[in-house]
């Protein structure tokens, strides 16, 4: 989330897309509630179903999935076209005005530079044009031709009403209604949020999807504002605490990333991360990269990285190609891998088309599983019958299943989707053997150290100079490891101002990344939680939840990265004066000599406002991007590209352009593109989801999430029911190219068919939840269906959109 | 449950006088279910399984996401799924949490022949008392929104008590305390009428112009309320009555039927009384103990 779950209260409209927050997030969905209840506040919510943030909205349309950004482009065409948007913001806190390169072209659905063999883009033209000075050209009358506004009014000019109906299947009427409630917001003094989770992410388009609804954001003015931003719910509860300590294969804790197989010298790495700035006088803060990169490789690697040896920089792997889960799955299927440890994850269940990972996991020589439960994963061996027809005799994998303690079990801190690191305690002691995921970890790494120590090795440095400065090395807490992410100074560090002044004394705990330094000083496992764990201790234990401003703004409460920082980019809550631009919500404000307010300013705290530096200070523009230049892998504007798994079998776009069917810069295997299915043959368009009684594939073994949702089912629309002779509560079988599932048919008038390009197009909700472990109606695993295709950019799989055939069982 | 804490206001199958009850110094309580606020969760049903200790089985799916499917003697509270087609052909989804209304004038208690197995609080909640409960199934039929249930196991009658143990103690229904969207709540009758309005107005400005609060009249009032966004139509929220009563067959009993046979069996009693005075114990002879054993062996 840009901004937090209580500042959704600060908003006048709430657009639901892409996700279903009533139902995946009851509680944090009290904030929409209070913004009704207080402000008036307005929810809309668009959705393949009428769902249960349906029931409750003022405007519910239906979409087509997978086709969302050619209603958020509809938007964006609505609000250019009416002109609706906030000008003050746009033309002085984003690349409107700026001017891009001649030989930036976009034709027939494809961006200039587009390679089809490699299915990949060379995309140096996707940049601006430059002046003499090196900083880029800019034409604030926004009339240059090949200036972002007017690129973008023409990429999206195509993006009609009627193309939206087209495509969507949203009635026009339905989508006009939306336009003229989100357009509402671009008066500085009207806000609109957005809340989106995996409906958004899980397709092959996913990050695009996304990026047009925070252009739309922007457009008007929404970002930065208290009651306003592009909001991710996050599914797990610390989810968003792992993707910050580098979740993704390819980055490094606080987003940091790993060097790939180019980038064998640290000053070359450093030099294209260390960002300079592309207009005069901007901060972009990026130019401090070193500084995180070296803390880190101190704290992991603490003596042993030194100037000398570039801080260690051999030590880290050189990517040849990402290794994220469908590429690890792709292997194992492949052959290619002797073990897999698997913590806190379920990926038989998880990941996309099941029988291609029980075909990996079969081919493994060992399998090790951490988890509080049995999960399938644990048991992919286990003849459940139909819903896993395996032979346990052909499957020569030794499993080892080492069970952990479940969050209740352990202290910590979680972060939240805002977030906020909160930390929390054991409220009870771990059942049987459980032992915590750290204990476990550290107990692993001991041995391997230990025969590496012994036996030596091709490459033993890495683990051998490992800094392990645990009190009891088989047992780091918690506390030890939140203050190593947190950071300390490893020498006395001097002020900068005043070189006989100490500022922090040696060990001692950082207060924030701003006392990082790239000369081995200091150490800092995470740069963004920097200060979590200050000079005054624990901030997330803190439980203050005073608002002396009314606007949810606790800041005494837990803490959030970064700085303690609760709303992102909220420099562009205010104006060029530096007044906020709505008076009725102040965030931050310039009183004459700082940036004040309820929130820690995302600003130089005593930068006048009228200076000229931009308030999106990450970004080397200093101002935020509509052209994202090299940053996407489809290209710098979003454009609509059909799932995987099309209904069509075209673009509707781009008609006569087969390459542009679906996402051209995706990556595909050739098995998992040979198991793509047709619309001949399976004629129904599905899309998996979650339900409010469970959670993932945790709760079929609590007792009572069962007693409220005990079996499988699937729902079907009464239209299609009626054409398939399907009663309510029979069972049908559901089959995509990858396999079926059997499950109850829930009949229902929420799933509408569309018409979509003048034929009618049915569409399946398809819960997950069920599986042969557990104390629920033995299901079959929903994975069984997904097609095995990831988003262009970070591989997130195609859950959401893909093609079935439906019957009687 | 007993629960002596709470002043019992009215017990039933009780004629004598009820002792005066010192009235709650705030008044009677209620319930507010606001179903326009309702995303059907199941959160309520969860915390009462929990709070009162229930565990039902393991159903099945029925084709509808209520589950279980219907009140039972260990679900005392259930959410109801209706799927609504507006005139405009814009789709609701009217989900509305099910169980006891603790109604003012109870039919339950009513219809109750055992003395004190069903008693009204002078707050207003009606609470079983399965100690003295005979599983006789007549709260079943006197209740106009057919809520009680009886075990398969003891064959007493359960139901909803509105968490009379907690609110005893000054808090609020564990499924009150557990909702995430406040769209239950809980307070005095008074509060919660005025609290109701406040919701009312604010549906009628989004369009609906029939929102209103549901008290039926019928029953004497409730102590457990909704706010409904189509107030005019009640049965769409899965057949809610519109204007439930007591049934006939119940104020028939408790009206004119109850003293009428009272006096029946008075008279019975009373006619056999006289017979034994008159003609002496009822007694039976040897023979026809032996004719009677002969019709035995004979079947």
């Amino acid at each position: 989330m840009t901004n937090h779950w209580v500042d959704i209260k600060n908003a006048d409209i709430i657009l639901i897309m892409g996700g279903n927050a009533a139902e995946a997030h009851p509680c944090g969905f009290k904030w929409v509630t209070e913004a009704k209840a207080h402000r008036g506040a307005k929810l809309i919510v668009v959705d393949p179903r009428f769902t249960r943030s349906a029931s409750v909205a003022d405007v519910y349309a239906p979409i087509r999935t997978g086709t969302d950004i050619v209603f958020l482009g509809g938007v964006i065409r609505y609000l250019l076209e009416k002109d609706q948007i906030q000008h003050e913001y746009v033309r002085n806190y984003t690349d409107l005005s700026f001017i891009v390169r001649e030989d930036f072209s976009f034709e027939n659905g494809l961006f200039s530079g587009y390679n089809p063999e490699k299915r990949r883009y060379d995309k140096s033209s996707w940049d601006y044009e430059r002046g003499e000075d090196g900083y880029v050209k800019t034409d604030p009358t926004l009339q240059h031709p090949r200036c972002v506004y007017q690129l973008m009014k023409q990429h999206y000019a195509r993006y009609t009403p009627e193309m939206v109906e087209r495509v969507c299947g949203t009635p026009q009427a339905k989508f006009l209604q939306i336009c003229e409630m989100l357009a509402s917001t671009a008066p500085a003094n009207r806000v609109a949020t957005i809340l989106y989770a995996l409906g958004w992410a899980q397709h092959s388009i996913g990050a695009q999807i996304i990026r047009t609804a925070a252009m739309m954001q922007l457009l008007l003015g929404n970002i930065g504002m208290p009651g306003g931003g592009i909001n991710a719910l996050r599914g797990h509860s610390n989810i968003q605490g792992l993707t910050d300590l580098g979740l993704m294969s390819n980055l490094l804790p606080g987003y940091l990333t790993l060097p790939n197989e180019a980038e064998q010298e640290l000053p070359q790495y450093l030099a294209a991360r260390t960002l300079k700035p592309l207009r005069p006088n901007q901060m972009s803060y990026w130019q401090n990269y070193p500084k995180f990169f070296v803390s880190l490789m101190k704290a992991w690697w603490g003596k042993a990285a030194t100037a000398e040896n570039n801080w260690a920089y051999d030590y880290l792997p050189k990517l040849d190609k990402p290794y994220d889960l469908l590429q690890v799955i792709e292997l194992m299927a492949q052959g290619k891998m002797n073990g897999y440890i698997c913590q806190g994850f379920n990926p038989l269940a998880a990941a996309p088309n099941k029988a291609k990972v029980l075909e990996g996991l079969a081919k493994l020589k060992y399998l090790v599983v951490m988890d509080p439960l049995a999960t399938e994963t644990s048991e992919f061996w286990r003849n459940a019958g139909e819903s896993n027809p395996v032979d346990p005799s052909k499957i020569q994998t030794e499993v080892f299943r080492l069970p952990t303690t479940c969050f209740a079990e352990e202290d910590g801190s979680l972060v939240n989707s805002g977030r906020w690191l909160q930390w929390h305690w054991k409220g009870a002691e771990p059942p049987g053997e459980a032992r915590s995921d750290i204990e476990i970890m550290a107990e692993l790494f001991l041995r391997i150290r230990e025969r590496y120590r012994r036996e030596g090795g091709v490459f033993p440095d890495p683990i051998l100079d490992l800094a392990w400065p645990y009190v009891n090395a088989a047992r780091p807490t918690p506390e030890e490891l939140a203050k190593e992410y947190s950071g300390k100074a490893l020498v006395d560090l001097p002020d900068a101002k005043d070189p006989t002044k100490i500022v922090r004394r040696a060990g001692e705990q950082l207060a924030g990344f701003a006392e990082l330094r790239d000369d081995g000083s200091t150490a800092c496992g995470c740069w963004i939680f920097a200060g979590c764990w200050g000079p005054n201790g624990n901030l997330m234990a803190r439980r203050d939840n005073s608002d002396p401003t009314g606007i949810g703004q606790t800041l005494g409460w837990a803490w959030a990265w970064p700085a303690n920082r609760r709303i992102l980019y909220n420099r562009a809550s205010a104006d060029l004066q530096g007044r906020p631009f709505d008076p009725q919500r102040k965030l931050i404000y310039w009183n004459g000599r700082a940036w004040t307010g309820a929130d820690v300013p995302d600003f130089k705290a005593d930068e006048p406002p009228d200076s000229g530096m931009g308030p999106f200070i990450m970004n080397p523009e200093g101002v935020a991007r509509f052209f994202a230049r090299a940053g996407m892998a489809e290209g710098p504007f979003p454009e609509h590209y059909e799932p995987f798994e099309t209904p069509l079998g075209y673009n509707p776009l781009h008609p006569n352009t087969p390459a542009a069917t679906s996402n051209p810069a995706a990556r595909v295997f050739a098995r998992d593109l040979a198991d793509m299915g047709k619309v001949e043959e399976f004629p129904h368009v599905a899309t998996t989801y979650r339900l409010t009684e469970h959670f993932h594939y945790w709760t079929k073994h609590v007792l009572l999430n069962n007693i409220v949702q005990p079996e499988q089912f699937v729902e079907i629309g009464e239209a299609l029911a009626k054409e398939l002779g399907i009663t309510n509560g029979q069972q049908v079988k559901v089959s995509s190219k990858r396999g079926y599932i059997k499950a109850v048919a829930l009949v229902t008038k929420r799933i509408r068919p569309l018409t979509i390009e003048g034929k009618t197009v049915h569409q399946v909700g398809i819960p997950i939840h069920w599986g042969f472990t557990g104390l629920t109606k033995p299901g079959f695993l929903a994975n069984t269906l997904t097609p095995s295709v990831g988003d262009g950019n970070i591989q997130t799989p195609e859950f959401k959109s893909f093609l079935v055939k439906v019957e009687k069982a | 449950m007993a629960l002596q804490s709470l002043d019992i206001k009215r017990r039933s199958a009780t004629t004598s006088p009820t002792p005066s009850v010192r009235e709650p110094s705030v008044g009677a309580v209620a319930k507010l279910i606001d179903v326009s606020k309702c995303i059907g969760c199941k959160a309520c049903q969860t915390a009462c399984m929990e709070w009162n200790d229930l565990r039902d089985e393991v159903g099945t799916n029925v084709g509808v996401y209520d589950n279980p499917a219907d009140l039972t003697e260990h679900s005392w509270t259930v959410m109801r799924f209706a799927e609504y087609e507006t005139p405009q052909g814009d789709l609701e989804w009217l989900i509305r949490k099910d169980g006891c209304m603790h109604c003012e004038d109870p039919g339950c208690l009513k219809a109750c022949p055992s003395p004190g197995a069903i008693v009204q609080y002078a707050n207003g909640i009606v609470d079983f008392h399965q100690e003295h409960c005979i599983g006789c199934g007549y709260c079943v039929t006197g209740c106009p929104f057919n809520v009680p249930r009886i075990s398969k196991k003891d064959h007493k009658a359960y139901k909803c008590t509105l968490c009379s143990d907690r609110v005893a103690v000054g808090q609020e229904p564990a499924c009150v305390k557990t909702c995430p969207t406040g769209a239950i709540e809980f307070g005095t009758k008074e509060v919660m009428t005025e609290h109701a309005q406040a919701r009312i107005a604010d549906l009628k400005s989004r369009g609906y112009a029939n929102a209103g609060l549901y008290d039926p009249a019928g029953v004497g009032g409730t102590h457990v309320m909704y706010v409904l966004h189509h107030a005019d139509q009640p049965t769409l929220y899965s057949g809610l009555p519109k204007d439930p009563q007591i049934s006939p067959a119940v104020s028939l009993w408790k009206g004119v039927a109850k003293p009428l046979s009272m006096a029946a069996m008075a008279l019975a009693a009373l006619v056999g009384f006289f017979h034994y005075m008159r003609v002496g114990p009822a007694e039976t002879s040897e023979e026809d103990e032996r004719n009677a054993e002969k019709e035995v062996s004979h079947e």
